[in-house]
């Protein structure tokens, strides 16, 4: 390679582009708007963080110590919400944005201006949600914030909802519409951006896993946009949707927000999946075991997705015949989901493996994400969710999925690809201790709550009978220790993006496949200009 | 319900695991690790069938992970350099679809029969309607074997003191607000064995009866669960849920329950108490009660102001504090202490019409206090934190106000 062409590859790029806040601001790179995402829920992880800092104080002991069982109810609201919408979700459409395009060898995503409004409504949806929590806790819990639960139940939420629901309302729309607009953007850029000989079923899984959830956002995000809105208009324009004194039904509440809320789940973990299927391949130096078959899977994971539902009310009174359909369907989610975790045991079988950050993540991933699946298994069957349902046994359950699968998904997704973003290796001691204290802490954290839970603990309460203070005091330990542990992320992304680290080669794992190793580290700021030719 | 070889061998095997174990059998115990069996039939089999799944998730958990970290050893890149390439297998992907999928109906096989059996609620002796409130719960008895006209009704309150829960540590800035405020730092007292679990009225119910529970909300939804009868039922405005326990004679005792659907701030403080007789202290007691309901409300008049505060400061602690504070400063409610409201006369008649037809957020107090209840809190309300108005309020009053 000739000095003149690197030169002018540089000169190429300060050319285009731009610098400082204008380079954020009006961003259409595809890169940039990553960047900005995931940096934006890793903001957001830390101030969901706080609020559950915050919650675990409360239970440390029983009694009410530090807040107000209202301003309990508020952390618990806004916590939840910050982690789904805020965290979980911007933090994989960041991946997207990131890895899709060097992935399947396109330039940039389909509808770069359309990405740039996607994530810049983000910031402005969760200012709106914030500020109320902000306004809560100066104003002595006055004006409330939201305080009804991530799931804002009605009646709660709409004859009940504090003043604020308006501004949740119109929060949840926002983030809505930046996720629907994200969604487009995928399967777009998917069906029409890929380089020639890329075809669907050569693409990694970590494309194919978005481009179904992608589906996914754009078939029930307006079925939340319909919740809200329903609850906007009971609320100030005299409709009677969830209210029975008018002839509406509360229960109906349920159903339309649940019939959103169950492929919400698989929103959040799909990516997951994707990640996972990348970074175990590339650590065992061996294929990944049963491509077409985890293609299918996921589609039917999908699919299923649809009819399950209900299974989240099996306690609001449903005939029988419905409770055992739902019942049925939601134990047939586990037969692909167990063909994933299979295909990735017999992906590692045979392999010739090392354990880098990444795969030391992956391979938490898989047991513990599979942890949460067992329970979740158990909480299908529908007599005995009668006594699980609404206890801790079910925070457990999915704060394995979520916080050990999904979170730990995007850890390993960030270790993986740090060094293609920043062209910096990461910090090897930092981000071993953040490993090695995240995942002995998380299952300090949450595992006890299966005991608690069975034990007959409800969920959302702000004080408890004396017979669970010995889990809880065990639990917020684990909860300190955990939040604690993800400043340590914090340093080594803050090194990586200062550039403080060893130079990180074009591949940097011996193993790992994909267009995303053919571009230099870090991946220049246009990629991909003249495509290139897949096999 | 033992159906299936499954279930038969993870029932067998617990029990050999845990013959050394014994579960508390009061539920305030803190030894239990798992699911409680409780005392009905019902409960049992819930617990039979969550030993079971526990059992068969846990094999397959185990055997999972064994593999894994079997491969993490022995396919290590030190000891097996060389990978292995193979990426399919069609006869053991068929195979992990359809060995899991039977796994599944032996699951679903005895899932069903405890539903269905759950299910039916038919060939009850005693009807309880259980009616959620923010944040208590109200217990009426509808009809027992022949009588359908009981007219026994009554509210269950939280009755541990808020001095042994609030037990602020800081002041200012963020937390805490609101009613907890004046508290910080004050010692608190020792908590009762039943903290958060013990109310002033407990529901009694017959052992050896079935009892069939109807199961509504007056405001947001709330969940009516005893963890030892087995499951939880929505309590729902403008629905009427089905629910049923039959305890076992032999089994009386008070088993405790919580409001288990997030209802707003005091969701944890709206516990459920259910004593558990025989059939003839049944009988006694509902006949006693039947015949107090029938006599009409207590209308004695308050022998002096005293009195009246007395048992007007014991209502304000159970019904209202939680709203308006302790020491009547407000909260979600409207402040007392030293507002024209609770010291101005011409207020008086509105103050009692509030209480007793409520007004907004303010529920109406008439179907949950008698009237003398109402006449001590107004003139507690009105004489307390300061006040010093002097109205002294009689039951009568109460009573001829519409």
């Amino acid at each position: 390679m000739s000095t003149a062409a690197a030169t002018h590859d540089d000169h190429h790029d300060h050319h285009h582009a731009p610098t400082g806040l204008k380079r954020w601001l009006f961003s259409t790179n595809h890169k940039d708007i990553g960047t900005l995402y995931l940096w934006f829920s890793f903001a957001m992880f830390l101030a969901g963080g706080f609020m559950a800092m915050v919650i675990r104080a409360e239970l440390l002991e029983p009694g009410m110590q530090f807040v107000d069982p209202e301003f309990f109810n508020q952390m618990t609201t806004v916590h939840g919400l910050v982690m789904v919408f805020g965290a979980v979700m911007p933090a994989t459409v960041g991946l997207a944005n990131w890895m899709i395009p060097l992935m399947i060898g396109a330039p940039d995503m389909a509808l770069p201006r359309m990405n740039n409004w996607s994530f810049w409504i983000l910031p402005f949806a969760f200012a709106i949600l914030i500020s109320s929590v902000i306004m809560s806790a100066f104003g002595d819990g006055n004006p409330s914030a939201p305080n009804f639960g991530w799931t804002f139940y009605a009646p709660l939420s709409t004859k009940y909802g504090p003043d604020s629901t308006d501004l949740f309302i119109l929060s949840v729309h926002m983030m809505g519409i930046s996720s629907i607009m994200g969604a487009i953007n995928v399967v777009v850029t998917v069906f029409n951006m890929r380089a020639p000989g890329m075809t669907l079923m050569k693409m990694p899984l970590f494309v194919w896993t978005w481009l179904i959830t992608a589906f996914l956002l754009i078939a029930v995000i307006p079925v939340l946009a319909g919740a809200v809105t329903m609850m906007l208009t009971d609320r100030h324009f005299g409709t009677s949707f969830f209210d029975a004194a008018g002839g509406g039904d509360p229960v109906l509440f349920q159903h339309v927000f649940w019939f959103f809320g169950h492929p919400e789940v698989y929103i959040m973990i799909l990516p997951s999946f994707g990640i996972v299927s990348a970074i175990i391949p590339a650590f065992a130096r061996k294929p990944l075991f049963g491509y077409a078959s985890m293609v299918y899977a996921t589609a039917s994971i999908a699919l299923l997705s649809f009819v399950v539902w209900a299974h989240h009310m099996f306690t609001v009174g449903m005939p029988l015949a419905g409770t055992l359909f739902f019942m049925y369907m939601t134990m047939l989610i586990s037969v692909p989901t167990g063909v994933k975790v299979f295909n990735w045991v017999a992906t590692m079988w045979r392999g010739s493996m090392s354990f880098e950050l990444p795969m030391k993540w992956a391979i938490a991933f898989v047991i513990l994400f599979t942890c949460g699946g067992l329970s979740g298994l158990m909480l299908a069957i529908t007599p005995v969710d009668f006594q699980y349902h609404d206890t801790y046994f079910v925070v457990a359950h999915f704060h394995y999925v979520l916080v050990t699968g999904a979170i730990f998904s995007i850890f390993a997704a960030a270790y993986y690809w740090l060094p293609k973003w920043s062209g910096v290796m990461p910090n090897k001691l930092l981000g071993e201790l953040h490993f090695w204290n995240s995942l002995i802490s998380a299952n300090l954290l949450f595992f006890p709550m299966h005991f608690v839970g069975l034990a007959g603990m409800p969920r959302r309460y702000a004080d408890y009978a004396l017979q669970f203070a010995d889990y809880n005091f065990w639990i917020s330990i684990g909860g300190f220790w955990f939040g604690l542990s993800q400043v340590l992320f914090l340093a080594v992304a803050v090194l990586c993006a200062m550039k403080k680290g060893e130079k990180a080669p074009a591949k940097p794992w011996d193993g790992a496949e994909g267009l995303e190793w053919e571009v230099p580290s870090p991946a220049p700021f246009h990629t991909f200009d003249t495509p290139p030719v897949v096999k | 319900m033992q159906s299936t070889l499954f279930h038969r061998a993870a029932v067998g095997l617990t029990s050999l695991m845990i013959s050394g174990m014994t579960f508390a059998s009061d539920w305030t115990e803190r030894s239990d690790l798992d699911l409680r069996p409780g005392v009905t039939q019902v409960s049992q089999e819930i617990q039979d069938l969550h030993t079971t799944v526990l059992w068969i998730v846990t094999v397959i958990g185990l055997l999972v992970f064994g593999l894994i970290v079997y491969s993490m050893i022995r396919h290590r890149r030190a000891k097996n350099p060389n990978p292995a390439t193979f990426h399919e297998n069609v006869f053991l992907e068929v195979l992990w679809t359809v060995i899991p999928f039977v796994i599944l109906i032996a699951m679903a096989v005895p899932a069903t029969r405890v539903l269905v059996q759950l299910d039916d609620s038919a060939e009850s002796e005693l009807t309880v309607k259980v009616t959620g409130y923010r944040w208590k719960w109200s217990y009426e008895y509808l009809t027992y074997e022949d009588d359908n006209d009981i007219g026994v009704s009554f509210f269950s309150n939280l009755a541990t003191p808020p001095e042994q829960y609030n037990n602020p540590v800081l002041s200012g800035g963020l937390f805490p607000y609101g009613t907890a405020k004046d508290l910080v730092g004050k010692e608190a007292p020792e908590k009762d064995h039943n903290y958060q679990l013990e109310v002033d009225n407990k529901l009694i119910i017959p052992s050896g009866q079935k009892v069939r529970f109807l199961v509504t909300s007056d405001d947001v939804i709330h969940s009516f669960w005893v963890p030892d009868f087995g499951g939880k039922k929505d309590a729902i405005p403008g629905f009427v849920n089905e629910t049923w326990a039959l305890v076992p004679e032999g089994k009386e005792g008070t088993y405790y329950g919580q409001c288990a659907e997030l209802c707003g701030k005091n969701h944890a403080f709206m516990p459920i108490a259910v004593e558990v007789v025989s059939q003839d202290e049944f009988k006694t007691w509902i006949a006693e009660e039947k015949e107090k309901a029938a006599s009409g409300p207590d209308l004695t008049p308050f022998s002096g102001l005293d009195q009246a505060m007395e048992e007007g400061k014991q209502v304000y602690a159970s019904a209202c504090a939680l709203c308006h504070g302790a020491n009547g400063e407000g909260g979600i409610g409207l402040p007392f202490a030293g507002t024209d409201f609770a010291t101005k006369p011409e207020h008086l008649n509105e103050h009692i019409d509030v209480l007793v037809n409520g007004r907004a957020a303010m529920p109406a107090f008439k179907a949950q206090l008698t009237p003398r209840q109402i006449a001590a809190v107004v003139t507690y309300e009105r004489n307390a934190f300061g006040n010093d108005t002097g109205d002294l309020i009689q039951p009568a009053d109460v009573n001829d106000h519409e």
